[in-house]
């Protein structure tokens, strides 16, 4: 009842057309509880470091077989393996863990899905290992200095949805990665952990890695498929679910390396013990990652819903000039809208805290912008990052992605006219929801933010442009 | 006077009426269409070295039957590495014929996908990340001075032939921004110093000691670490009780 209450307010906030914050950022830890039972727990972070998961992250230590060993991965494979597919996939379910790729799906339910009865094709794990969301690079140091626990992540995945094989898709560009990940599982082979009879529980399973060339649309899922199969990374129209037609045409799964390789040690210590981090509905640890103007950028494994103002505090040495230096942050990589400095104050960083800022968890990579920044500018350049990136196949992507790119490049000089602000929202708008896959929203998204919190910043640089040069031919024109 | 009565009408035609015949202008992006040159035509053969003829069954053996063809992108890149860094058409032609597709098939994978390059580069391939957390970080500058160091423009090979300059989009560091791939490795936390020395070494054909340069070993925060200071914990650590025999 309680949570048909948050609803009923929510609803009539928008039916009043409240213009202005449309959630109210003070609100928000109550909004979340009242769906949920209320949280054990008030504090979030730090993690203990016994509590980690990727305990060589920063690559201190022997990241072969034998150092994997002595952190305790492939410790009770078989066990694990033996207890079966509903043991596992139930595991998953209690450990709350949702996807670590951006859209948050949770894993156990996703698993659940590849259990229909068999119609006799093989099915597929497929891994994304195609990292390229500007600011994020957590993937990579799984790869280079924890690859076991990816590899084992692929058996007992595997295992869970009774698939035959992994291939695990990793971006053409991380050479030397690939070349970790690939001396990684040829020691597994050769110590019978994977391939015919893996670990002795009388299953068999394959990894392959194989490295794309360069295109971020390739971490779509089915475009990702697509890629696999030696055809242009475009990606399909769903349905049908990869579930159910998916690579070489056979039930697929594709999960991001993080969600992966974070299963070995939810089944070792329990569900419940992933669960008992951050709040409901969002429980369990997180990689994140640090870029920007930070004194210490880093990437670093931290328990989910912990603010963010003390993430960036703790572990990268704060912003660069202190905090009221800041001007903004995009909170999960490019495509989440940025949030401005007095939301960042009380934003928590988990899936449900950041929607309640009007802005997205997405891969929790954190792009730190001081007041040094030209915010128009960095957008920009995100707008001519995802024009580059679209792959052609639908229009309004194609297009309007191209056209936004021009007109927000104007606004940087403030070559524009006031009109187009709302031209720019309405072409983003047309963009969203409007495409196969998800790069369109993504685009649109960054552009929505800048909009929303920085108007007055875009409306200055036009009348400044226009007290330099007159009005611009935008203004003559519209 | 009626040709300056030309030229001034012609004039006013011209910023009137808006790109009624221009193509869109180039990027960073290569042209999609292969013109046939001396290098670079389909009668140059090609043909898998010994050494990479075994590499290529090995890549082939790891798509199931009748899905040979998701091979073409491991091919194609083990044929760009043979040819020293680029994609000749013929090299092309030998893909289609080992997987057995037609050319076009192949065509369509090498432009799509930005890291095939179909026209000769230099031995060392640069490509300078500029996307927004390099740029916040002074991306721009590094280009700037590898720019300078190399005299070679975004897009283009130094006179030299040694250097080929791209302007890339993220290439997955952002923590060690800014940062250089240089052929296959990565340059990070880089000054512009730092560029400059990167491309003096290449130029005498040493290799410069990949990984970040401002003295961490990876992605952990520099001057000091704030999480994994302890050991890591063994086998078998906190297990859960199911587990337990």
């Amino acid at each position: 009842m309680a949570g048909a209450l948050a609803r009923v307010i929510q609803g009539t906030k928008s039916h009043l057309g409240l213009v202005g914050p449309l959630v109210n950022i003070s609100n928000v830890p109550v909004r979340c509880q009242q769906t949920q039972a209320p949280p054990t727990k008030s504090q979030y972070g730090p993690l203990a470091d016994s509590d980690r998961i990727f305990t060589n992250l920063y690559g201190r230590h022997d990241w072969r077989l034998k150092g994997a060993l002595s952190r305790g991965d492939w410790y009770l494979t078989k066990d694990i393996l033996l207890k079966g597919t509903d043991w596992i996939v139930n595991e998953l379910k209690t450990s709350g863990l949702r996807g670590r790729g951006g859209a948050g799906f949770p894993t156990g339910m996703k698993w659940s899905f590849m259990n229909k009865p068999s119609d006799g094709r093989p099915k597929y794990l497929v891994v994304n290992a195609d990292e390229g969301e500007p600011g994020t690079c957590k993937d990579r140091e799984i790869m280079r200095h924890d690859p076991h626990k990816l590899v084992e992540g692929c058996l007992i995945a595997g295992r869970a949805m009774g698939a035959c094989a992994a291939y695990i898709y990793i971006r053409g560009e991380f050479y030397n990665e690939a070349s970790n990940l690939q001396v990684a599982i040829a020691e597994a082979y050769q110590a019978g952990l994977i391939g015919k009879n893996a670990c002795g529980s009388g299953y068999d399973f394959d990894v392959f890695v194989h490295r794309g060339a360069g295109a971020y649309i390739c971490g779509e899922e089915t475009a990702l498929i697509e890629s696999i199969e030696g055809k242009q990374g475009k990606p399909r129209l769903k349905p049908p679910f990869p579930a159910d037609v998916g690579l070489f045409g056979c039930p697929t799964t594709v999960n991001n390396v993080e969600t992966i390789a974070v299963a070995p040690t939810i089944c070792r210590r329990g569900g419940k013990w992933f669960a008992s981090f951050g709040r409901p509905r969002n429980s369990g640890t997180k990689l994140f990652n640090i870029s920007g103007h930070v004194n210490t950028p880093c990437t670093v494994e931290e328990e989910m819903s912990i603010p963010l103002k003390e993430l960036i505090e703790r572990h990268a040495g704060g912003v660069t000039g202190g905090w009221d230096n800041l001007l903004a942050i995009i909170p999960g990589g490019s495509s989440t809208p940025l949030i401005p400095k007095d939301v960042c104050t009380t934003a928590i960083m988990d899936f449900d805290g950041l929607v309640a800022a009007q802005t997205s968890l997405g891969t929790a990579a954190i792009i730190v912008m001081d007041k040094s920044t030209d915010i128009v500018k960095a957008i920009a350049r995100l707008i001519m990052f995802y024009k580059h990136e679209s792959c052609g196949q639908c229009t309004p992507c194609r297009e309007g992605v191209s056209w936004m790119n021009k007109i927000i490049y104007r606004f940087v000089e403030g070559n524009a006219s006031p009109k187009e602000i709302d031209m720019l929202w309405e072409i983003s708008k047309q963009i969203e929801g409007h495409t196969i896959c998800a790069l369109g929203d993504g685009a649109a998204w960054p552009v929505q933010g800048l909009i929303r919190h920085f108007r007055p910043e875009l409306e200055r640089r036009m009348q400044e442009y226009a007290a330099a040069n007159g009005p611009s031919k935008a203004e003559r024109l519209y | 006077m009626l040709s300056s009565l030309r030229s001034g009408v012609l004039s006013t035609w011209r910023t009137s009426a808006r790109a009624l015949q221009t193509s869109s202008a180039l990027q960073h992006d290569s042209l999609f269409v292969h013109r046939d040159t001396p290098e670079d035509n389909p009668n140059i053969p090609f043909e898998f070295s010994p050494a990479n003829q075994k590499r290529v069954e090995a890549l082939l053996a790891i798509y199931p039957e009748g899905h040979k063809r998701g091979a073409m992108i491991p091919l194609l890149d083990l044929a760009q590495r043979q040819n020293g860094g680029w994609l000749p058409i013929s090299a092309m032609h030998k893909v289609a014929e080992v997987l057995n597709v037609p050319r076009m098939r192949v065509y369509e994978v090498a432009t799509f996908y930005t890291m095939f390059i179909r026209r000769p580069i230099g031995k060392y391939h640069l490509q300078v990340c500029t996307t927004t957390p390099c740029w916040l970080r002074g991306s721009d500058a590094i280009l700037k001075a590898i720019k300078d160091a190399t005299g070679c423009e975004v897009g283009g090979n130094s006179a030299c032939g040694k250097f080929s300059i791209s302007e890339v989009e993220c290439l997955g560091a952002c923590v060690n921004a800014p940062m250089v791939q240089v052929n296959d490795d990565y340059y990070e936390d880089l000054t512009v110093d730092d560029a400059k020395e990167i491309v003096e070494k290449l130029k005498k054909d040493e290799k410069p000691k990949p990984g970040p340069r401002s003295g961490r070993f990876a992605a952990e925060p520099l001057g000091g670490l704030t999480s994994l200071t302890e050991e890591p914990t063994g086998p078998g650590y906190g297990l859960q009780d199911a587990l337990k025999s």
